[in-house]
């Protein structure tokens, strides 16, 4: 039973949602996996946080390809996750747009900088 | 009447002054929490990533960081946060499937998972320190 102004002010389920609800289940299998595997070889490889043992661990491609899954995966996932999380607790319109927005842009242009780094570690860009 | 409230600041019923705390509420309001911290990390991570292919000049403004002692702190932490946040989600992934829903399996999961929480970075620090 929808109210004819309800049904304007588009009040009630969305009827999507579903699409991030696997998205969520989906990244979180292989964040289990690629997030365990990337703490511990990048920590018993970089163990003095150095440069060069830095660029040696990125220069295996192996390393390279995984870090950049790890990067891409745990970055959709993230962002996801915030938007939840504003979505629950702002309501102000403006601030809440503002919000959404960087969720949606700060993680996208920080992923394609940190692949653009491991390639360009690895081509000579 | 003038001035009527809008949506966004009415009042709402009270939740965390009124519940009482039980490790399940704990569990769920940690796993918000510790992605919350990972988000941070996710992008801290980025960051490292993006000075290391900028040259040894630049990754000398930020890897230096990781060797002190507040550093280590956060490495520990941030290690924590995934620990927590990854043992939580095998727990709801287990959930998806309909397993371990009655409260007394849900409170023995949430107990394990942060267990997990706390032993995971000890043991890695114990791996870096003494094994490898």
């Amino acid at each position: 039973m929808r109210s004819a102004l309800g049904r304007v002010r588009h009040h009630g389920a969305s009827g999507e949602g579903t699409g991030h609800f696997i998205a969520q289940r989906v990244t979180s299998v292989a964040l289990a996996l690629l997030a365990p595997w990337f703490a511990v070889s990048a920590a018993l490889s970089i163990r003095d946080g150095g440069y060069l043992a830095t660029i040696d661990y990125l220069s295996d491609p192996v390393n390279a390809v995984g870090v950049i899954l790890l990067v891409a995966v745990s970055l959709y996932h993230m962002s996801i996750g915030m938007q939840e999380i504003i979505l629950d607790y702002i309501h102000r319109p403006f601030t809440k747009i503002t919000l959404l927005l960087l969720n949606a842009f700060v993680p996208l242009a920080l992923g394609v900088g940190a692949v653009f780094a491991v390639l360009s570690l690895n081509f000579g860009v | 009447m003038a001035g009527a409230l809008r949506p966004e600041d009415r009042p709402i019923s009270p939740h965390l002054s009124v519940w009482r705390w039980h490790v399940t509420m704990a569990t769920s309001i940690l796993h918000r929490l510790s992605g919350i911290a990972l988000y941070g990390a996710a992008i801290l991570l980025a960051l490292w990533l993006i000075a290391a292919a900028a040259g040894p000049e630049t990754f000398a403004q930020v890897a230096p960081h990781f060797t002190t002692w507040y550093g280590q702190v956060l490495l520990y932490l941030v290690v924590a946060a995934l620990a927590y946040h990854l043992a939580n989600g095998i727990r709801h992934l287990v959930f998806d499937t309909g397993l371990g829903l009655t409260p007394t399996d849900a409170d023995t999961s949430a107990w394990f998972t942060i267990l997990f929480a706390i032993a995971a970075p000890i043991g890695l620090w114990a791996l870096l320190s003494f094994g490898g």
